[in-house]
Formats: structure tokens, C-alpha cells, sequence
């Protein structure tokens, strides 16, 4: 299929209209925990909208839009009672209700058939295909129908979202102070339900009830990925919402073609798209990725292993120091030793050797220089730390390499002077071993020396 | 306070009826239909009379299977569904059966690819169940390892699954091969498609599920209790989650294509809350699920087949609610109508204890009079003075009161009977016992005391008093009545209390 500005930008525009709308509303459901309302709501429409099409035996909005009020109210209304009454969690009583609602509605849907030109296919995942062929007149630009509602319903819902910020804010993290501050958190809530309702019923004709459901949920729960702060969480969503829709529709042209199909059906692509974004957002966020998170962890730990294996080789060269010689140990060695795998030795040793800590010789690996004055350092810490631990902390003498273990990787020059003042300069830890000083041949000449 | 919980309830039982409205309002829309056919009508006409023959008797064969299957399906769903509903998990099988959408939708192509027979079930349950489990897979990743809930994850699962899903059947209608139609009946249900080796499958995996839900009953009940126990008592908790998710997937995957995926979890959810309603007990509520699960889907067959053009699944779901509505009206253990008569019961016994008090701190005013006194009387007028009810509500209390022998009533004079002076002054003597208490050891301002005390004189049990006796030292005697913290005056004003 071709790309035509005149169909699939109208298309286009009608989507991201839908999901910018949507997801403006979807960062309070996401925050206040109430997804599956959102869902739930948007599924138990259908019976407020078939009772619209008996009562005014036409498509037009005004009775839908009421209809939809009252039944998205209803749902949250039941959901609470229920959840009241049955005694079981919100969970199982917004399953009864919307599973409830929906088959009711489905029912009414068929046999309003007749009357009416809605079969509950085009309900439930839309035509928004069509929706460039119905079109009216405005200002003397023929526009479609379905993207002048929508784009009501997302200016109404852009001016919700920045008149009550401030009261959305507070009732969606702290109800309780946001009640006792005199907005109630409940009005808000049924508020909330209200649009939500607004929006799934304008979206149903058009782009139907799952792109709704998706661009509710999934595009606030990527930008909750990515940020921390609500407003540029706000704007972050409506971004991914409109960049899933355009890239749904260019991927629904585009990507069946490369099987030898047509294209296929928009909505669903829609969806897809923002689930791709989420993927990517939670692999890769700068904060809470998984790839980040692993990658961070993994870092971390051939640190540590890498200072291990110097302080490691320090700790043997000052046992051997009698003989003189420093001492070498080989990977598989320092494997056994440090309880880790053969894979990580060999590439924390890597690290340090391109670091230019340790050296190759004929029997394994020795500390340069370099190395030498870093396992110092470590060693220096883990001892004034066992120290402070036994002095100060009151630490039995036997629980306290475990800590210092820890400690000693993340404890700098300033804080190892502290700790030097406050365990009155001692010379040995609590083993009876000596503590190094900073520089090789410079003993009590740390604290002075700034550099 | 009260006044707020009041209106509360009052929108709480508008709510309740509108529910029972609700899954009414089809039958009158389905009955105005009936009066007016044509030809060449789409509209659902009632069933003649020959037909609901065929359907009642069981007369077609191909009734009955779907019957058996749907009833066989029905039950496991219930037991299954208990668990799960529980486990707080009721809305995992939403997420579950949604994305089992592309899995159909991709065997359907994979298998036309192959040349095998693409419309044969298992293949299509097949996929159905790898990506509902991959849709179950991403609802955990997303709970254990993001910040986001778990509502967020089941919402992001079945939405973007089900887009899939329908961007799948998008390219699935155009293959030359495609009779799509078929897949259709996943979405919403289609019970009349079913056939004797469709039902057979239903009935062997619920039959499965059933077993399991039996075999493992009582780790199961544990599990969802309370996990840490079962764990702590050397129960593999994390493989009996395991195996109750894949019952769940058993299941909802051989339900999808008699309810539809979109209204499987109802089957799941609704029978096991309904249950809720009856009893407490772990079997109860999982026997009680089963057999409304059952009966719902007996139900919406046979409505489905009296109504072919309606979707089964609906038909199935709303039976299953109007069982659910039944349940939460007439439920014996906590339906709308057993607590509501369990408040007026509670309330006709508040008023009377007030009633009773009231004479006797009226009789006790008056301290002319001798203690044991019964023979004086006291008017409506002075009743009235001292609580704020009705005239109306005082009447017909006194009349109450009357008819159990607490209190004589000669035309507007109230007089206590001996058993009502016993009773009122073990009442009185409750009451202040309590404010005493609250005096001393709770350190409440006397002049607030009285309304707390008003607040719990009704529920106070015999051992609580005795422990309060000893506790304020006050000498268990017959009907020894402390004196009142107010002073004995029953003045309104004097208290300050709120009267």
C-alpha cells in the first residue's frame, strides 16, 4: 500500500490524538496504582453506550458521552462497593464488574445491530482506517469527525491535567494529606474516572477500545521509567504516546509488506509500538534499566575483585617481606583464593594491568609501583577501619573483617585521615599487624600533605 | 461522623440495586424484541417452543456436548479461580488470556506455512499458551524487577499482547488459505463451534485442574494464606505457585474458546467472589465456586443455544453474574440482606438498652424514692427529654420493651417490671463502670466520658465487666449501681454531654 498524505495523515493525526489524550489521563491511573481501572472502565463503556443508541437511535455524541459518564462512574462505584461487601481485593471485584458490564454490553451491542451501524468488532479494536472518510466541514476545512472529537477530548483533558496539577499531584502520592488539606482525593478519583471514561468512549468509534487501553497504561509507565519528576514524566508520556502512534501506523503500512502482505490493522501496531518503547525504556533508562542495572553491577564487582587481587598481592609480599623478593601469584590461584570465578579474575587482571597496577612475570603477576601504593591505601583502610570498629563501635574482635572487608573499598583519603584522628594514630590494627601509612618512607607525614 | 456513614450506606445500596438493575436490563430489551419479527431480520427473535424443548430435553447431540463441556469447564474454573482469588492473582488471568491472542494468530500462519491443518485445536492452544505465558512472564519481570506495580504490568501484558494479536489477524485475513472467521470465536466465544473432540478436551483438562485442585488442596489453601508459613513448614512454595499458575493456564487456555478471551477471567473471578457471600471456610467457598462455575456455564450455553446470535461468552459471563447478584443479595454469611437485618437487630437492641437505662436514671433522679422501687412511673415526655429520638421511635420501642416484659405502659406512664429493674440496672451499672474506667485509666475528661461509654455499653461482655470490677475495685454485688461521674442528676445541661 501506498502512503497517501491525504488518508494516513489524517490516520496519523486521529492516533496520536487518541494517545496523547490518553496518556495525559494514564499518568494518574499509573501512579495511583489504578491501571486495571483505567482498563476496566474503558471496557464497561460499552453498555452506556449501547443504552445511548436505544434511547436516541443515533451515533450522536451527546447521549454516548452521558452514557459513558454515568457507566464509568458506576464502575469505579461498584468496584468499591464490591470490594467493600465481598470482602476480596480490588483486583477480583473490578473483574466482576468490567467482565460484567462488557458482556452486558456485547449483548446490547448485538441487538442494537439493527438500528444502528456499530457490530462490536469495530468497538473493541476500531476502524481508524476509516476514519478520513467521514468527514464535516469546519471553517471551510474537511475534517474528519473522529479527529475534531478527539481533539476535544485531549484539549480537555490537556486543561484537567494543568488546571488541577497541583491537586492531582498531591492525591495521587499522599490521599490522605490531600483530604485533610480540603480537596478531596475522592471527588478527584471519580473525577479521573470520569474522563477516562470521556476519552474511551471517543476513541471507541474510531481507534477502539485496546489502542485506548495501551496508550493509557503503557506510555506513562515508560516515562515513569525514565524520570522521577511528575512533570516531565507528564510530557515525557505524551511524547512516547505520539511517537508510538505515528511509528504504529508507518509500521502497520509498512512492515507486512516485507512478507508480501497489505497492510494490517493500525490500532494493534499502535499498541506494539508503545510495548517496543516500554522494552527499550526498560532495558536500557539511565536510572532503572535492566541492561544498565546489570552493567552497573557488573563494574562494581570487578572493582572490588581488582582491589582484592592487589590487596591480596600486598598483604603476601608483606608476610614474605623477610625474604625480600616480591611475590607473584598466578590467575587461577588468585581464583581459588578470592572464591571467584576463573572468567572475572582474568578480566579485573586486565583491567589492572592496562592500569598499569600489576605486571606479568614468568610465575603470575606482580604489583608496580602503582599497584603497590593503591593496595596500600586499601590495606591502610581495612586496618584503620578494624580499628575504629574495635575502639570506637565496640565491635567484638572476631566480627569485624567482614566489615572492614566492605568498607574498605569505598573509604577515601579525607576519611581514612578521620579515621587515623579519631583511633588516636594507631600504628597496629586489633590483629597486632602493622597499619602502612600513606606514603612508602614517609611515616607520619599524612594529614600535612595536602595535594 | 454517624450522618456521614449513614449517606455513605444509603449510596451504597443505590449502588446495589442499580448492580441489580443492570444485569436485569437485558431480559426486557430481549422480550420487546420478540413482539415485533419480520423477514429477513437480524434481530435475536424468541425461542419457540420447539426450540426450548430441544434445549431443556437435551434432544440435540450437539447440545449436549457443549453443555457437558462448558458445566465440566465451568466447575474447574470455579475451583481454580478460588485459589487465585485468594492469592490476590484474580486479575493475572486477564493478562494471561489476552495475550494468548498472538500465540493463535501466529500457529494459525505457522501452521498454514507447513501445511498442516491450521484450524486444528491443539495447535492453536498450543500457541495461545506460550505467549499467554510470555504475557505472564513480562506482568513478573515488570513487578520484580521494575518500580513500577503490578497493576501497571498486567495492563502493559494484555494491552500491547492484544494489539499484537490483532495486528497478526490484520495480515492473517489476507492469506489465500484464511478462513480467519474461526479465530474470531477466540475473541468472544462461540460454544456452537464446539465439537465432541473439542468438548473432550475441555473435560480432560478440567478434569486435570479439578484433580490437582483436590490432590493439593491443603498446600494450596496454605499457599494462599500464608506463604511464609507454608515455607517455613519445608512446603515448596515457589513450585506450588508454579503449578497453580499452570492450572490457571490449563484452564483459562481450553476456555478461551467457549467464553472468549476477553471474558475468560470473569469465569475465574466471578464464581470464586460469589462464594464469598456464603462462607468463610477455604472448602466451602472453593465447593460453593465450583458449583456456581458449573451451573453459570450450564446456563449460558443453553442461553446461547436458545440465542444463537448472541456471543456465548457473554451469555456465560452474565449468567455467572446473576448468580453473582443472587449470591451478594440473599448470601448468608455477609449478602446485603443478612447484615442488613444484622443492623436492625443490632440497633432494636441499642434502643432498647437506652430505653432501659433511661427509666432508671429517671427513677434514680429522684432520690426521694427507695432503691428498689419498681412502682413509679415516668412519662413519655420526660423519656423524650433525655435522648434525642423521635417521639415515634420512643413508642414503638416502649411497645418492644413492653411485649418482652421489661416495662409496664398504662397509657403514657412507663413503669420498669422486676426483670426489667434487674436488667436496667446491670445496664446502668455497665455504663458507668465503663465511664469509671475510662476516668481512672484512660484518663478521659468526665465530661466526655459518657458518649464513649454509650459507644461500647452495648457489647460489653460478662468477663470484660468483671475484669473492670476488679480492676476499679468495686465490689460485685448483686445491683450495686456506682454512683454517676456526672453527679446523680440527670439534668441535660448538667453533663454537658451532649445529651
Amino acid at each position: 500500500m501506498t502512503w497517501s498524505w491525504e488518508l494516513d495523515g489524517w490516520i496519523v493525526v486521529a492516533g496520536v490524538l487518541c494517545a496523547v489524550a490518553s496518556s495525559l489521563l494514564g499518568n494518574f491511573l499509573v501512579l495511583r496504582r489504578l491501571s486495571m481501572l483505567g482498563d476496566a472502565v474503558s471496557h464497561a463503556v460499552l453498555p452506556g453506550l449501547a443504552v445511548a443508541f436505544f434511547i436516541s437511535s443515533s451515533r450522536s455524541s451527546v447521549p454516548m458521552f452521558l452514557g459513558a459518564v454515568v457507566v464509568g462512574v458506576l464502575t469505579a462505584l461498584f468496584t468499591e462497593w464490591i470490594r467493600g461487601v465481598g470482602r476480596v481485593d480490588e483486583g477480583a471485584s473490578m473483574g466482576v464488574v468490567f467482565t460484567s458490564l462488557f458482556a452486558l454490553g456485547l449483548i446490547m451491542i448485538v441487538q442494537a445491530a439493527d438500528h444502528v451501524d456499530l457490530d462490536a468488532g469495530c468497538v473493541l479494536y476500531g476502524a481508524i482506517e476509516l476514519t478520513p472518510l467521514d468527514r464535516i466541514s469546519l471553517l471551510g476545512l474537511q475534517i474528519p469527525r473522529a479527529v475534531l472529537v478527539l481533539g476535544g477530548v485531549a484539549i480537555l483533558n490537556l486543561l484537567f491535567v494543568i488546571c488541577l496539577f497541583k491537586e492531582l499531584k498531591l492525591s495521587s502520592f499522599d490521599p490522605a494529606l490531600a483530604t485533610s488539606m480540603g480537596f478531596s482525593s475522592t471527588a478527584m478519583h471519580y473525577l479521573l474516572m470520569v474522563l477516562v471514561a470521556v476519552t474511551a468512549v471517543a476513541s471507541f468509534e474510531s481507534v477502539g477500545n485496546i489502542l485506548v487501553v495501551a496508550m493509557f497504561i503503557v506510555p506513562p509507565a515508560t516515562a515513569f521509567l525514565l524520570t522521577d519528576r511528575l512533570d516531565r514524566m507528564i510530557v515525557l508520556s505524551g511524547i512516547l504516546a505520539a511517537v508510538g502512534a505515528i511509528s504504529g501506523h508507518v509500521a502497520a503500512v509498512i512492515v507486512p509488506t516485507w512478507f508480501g502482505y497489505q497492510s494490517t490493522t493500525t490500532a494493534g501496531m499502535m499498541a506494539v509500538m508503545a510495548g517496543l518503547l516500554f522494552t527499550v525504556a526498560l532495558l536500557f533508562a539511565p536510572q532503572q534499566g535492566l541492561v544498565v542495572k546489570w552493567v552497573r553491577n557488573r563494574l562494581l564487582s570487578l572493582r572490588i575483585l581488582s582491589d582484592d587481587i592487589v590487596a591480596f598481592l600486598y598483604r603476601r609480599n608483606e608476610q614474605a617481606a623477610s625474604v625480600g623478593l616480591p611475590i607473584s601469584a598466578t590467575a587461577s590461584e588468585l581464583a581459588s583464593e578470592l572464591f571467584a570465578g576463573e572468567l572475572q579474575v582474568r578480566a579485573a587482571l586486565l583491567v589492572l594491568q592496562r592500569r598499569r597496577e600489576l605486571f606479568r612475570v614468568a610465575s603470575g603477576y606482580q604489583l608496580t609501583e602503582t599497584g603497590q601504593q593503591h593496595a596500600r591505601e586499601l590495606v591502610r583502610s581495612h586496618r584503620l577501619w578494624e580499628q575504629y570498629l574495635v575502639s570506637e563501635a565496640r565491635f567484638d574482635t572476631k566480627r569485624i573483617h567482614d566489615k572492614a572487608e566492605r568498607l574498605e573499598h569505598f573509604t577515601d583519603r579525607p576519611l581514612r585521615d578521620q579515621l587515623h584522628a579519631a583511633t588516636n594514630a594507631p600504628s597496629r590494627d586489633p590483629h597486632g599487624t602493622r597499619i602502612p601509612t600513606e606514603k612508602d618512607e614517609q611515616p607520619q607525614a599524612n594529614g600535612s600533605d595536602s595535594e | 461522623m454517624t450522618g456521614r456513614v449513614q449517606v455513605c450506606r444509603r449510596a451504597k445500596s443505590i449502588a446495589g440495586f442499580l448492580m441489580l438493575w443492570v444485569v436485569c436490563s437485558p431480559l426486557p430489551f430481549a422480550m420487546a424484541q420478540s413482539s415485533q419479527q419480520s423477514i429477513a431480520d437480524r434481530r435475536i427473535g424468541w425461542p419457540s417452543a420447539e426450540q426450548w424443548r430441544r434445549v431443556l430435553f437435551l434432544e440435540d447431540y450437539n447440545t449436549r456436548v457443549v453443555l457437558f463441556g462448558v458445566a465440566v469447564l465451568g466447575v474447574a474454573s470455579g475451583l481454580v479461580g478460588s485459589f487465585t482469588l485468594l492469592r490476590k492473582r484474580a486479575l493475572l488471568g486477564d493478562a494471561l488470556s489476552h495475550s494468548s491472542l498472538p500465540g493463535i494468530a501466529a500457529a494459525f500462519m505457522i501452521a498454514t506455512g507447513m501445511g498442516l491443518d491450521a484450524k486444528s485445536l491443539p495447535i492453536l492452544l498450543l500457541g495461545a499458551t506460550v505467549t499467554g505465558l510470555l504475557g505472564v512472564g513480562v506482568v513478573l519481570v515488570v513487578r520484580r524487577h521494575t518500580r513500577l506495580k503490578e497493576d501497571a504490568g498486567l495492563g502493559i501484558a494484555l494491552s500491547v499482547f492484544f494489539g499484537a494479536g490483532m495486528a497478526l489477524l490484520g495480515v492473517v485475513q489476507q492469506m489465500e488459505t484464511g478462513h480467519a472467521a474461526g479465530l474470531e470465536a477466540f475473541i468472544y466465544g462461540k460454544t456452537a463451534s464446539m465439537n465432541a473432540a473439542d468438548a473432550r478436551l475441555i473435560a480432560i483438562a478440567s478434569c486435570v485442574s479439578i484433580a490437582g485442585c483436590l490432590l493439593l488442596f491443603k498446600e494450596f489453601k496454605l499457599l494462599c494464606f500464608d506463604e511464609n508459613f507454608a515455607g517455613s513448614r519445608g512446603m515448596p512454595v515457589l513450585l506450588l505457585d508454579w503449578m497453580l499458575m499452570g492450572l490457571v493456564v490449563l484452564v483459562t487456555i481450553v476456555g478461551l474458546q467457549a467464553v472468549g478471551l476477553i471474558l475468560m477471567v470473569a469465569l475465574l473471578v466471578i464464581p470464586a467472589a460469589s462464594g464469598r457471600f456464603w462462607t468463610d471456610r477455604m472448602w466451602a467457598v472453593a465447593a460453593l465456586a465450583a458449583v456456581l462455575g458449573g451451573i453459570g456455564g450450564i446456563l449460558g450455553a443453553a442461553s446461547s443455544a436458545l440465542f444463537p446470535r448472541l456471543p456465548s461468552g457473554a451469555m456465560i459471563v452474565l449468567a455467572c453474574t446473576a448468580l453473582f447478584a443472587i449470591s451478594m443479595i440473599f448470601g448468608s454469611k455477609s449478602g446485603v440482606l443478612v447484615r442488613m437485618l444484622r443492623r436492625w437487630d443490632l440497633n432494636r437492641r441499642v434502643r432498647n438498652q437506652h430505653l432501659l437505662r433511661g427509666l432508671f436514671e429517671l427513677l434514680e433522679s429522684d432520690e426521694s424514692a427507695p432503691q428498689s422501687d419498681g412502682k413509679r412511673s415516668i412519662s413519655i415526655d420526660q423519656l423524650l427529654a433525655i435522648r434525642s429520638w423521635s417521639r415515634w421511635r420512643l413508642l414503638r420501642t416502649i411497645g418492644r420493651a413492653q411485649r418482652s416484659g421489661y416495662v409496664l405502659n398504662s397509657g403514657g406512664a412507663i413503669r420498669l417490671s422486676q426483670a426489667g429493674y434487674a436488667e436496667a440496672a446491670r445496664l446502668t451499672r455497665q455504663h458507668r463502670l465503663w465511664e469509671l474506667y475510662l476516668i481512672t485509666h484512660a484518663e478521659v475528661a468526665p465530661s466526655r466520658v459518657d458518649r464513649d461509654a454509650d459507644a461500647i455499653e452495648h457489647v460489653l461482655e460478662p468477663e470484660l465487666v468483671d475484669e473492670l470490677e476488679a480492676l476499679l475495685e468495686q465490689e460485685p454485688m448483686r445491683i450495686s449501681v456506682p454512683a454517676s461521674p456526672h453527679g446523680t442528676a440527670i439534668v441535660p445541661t448538667d453533663s454537658g454531654s451532649g445529651r
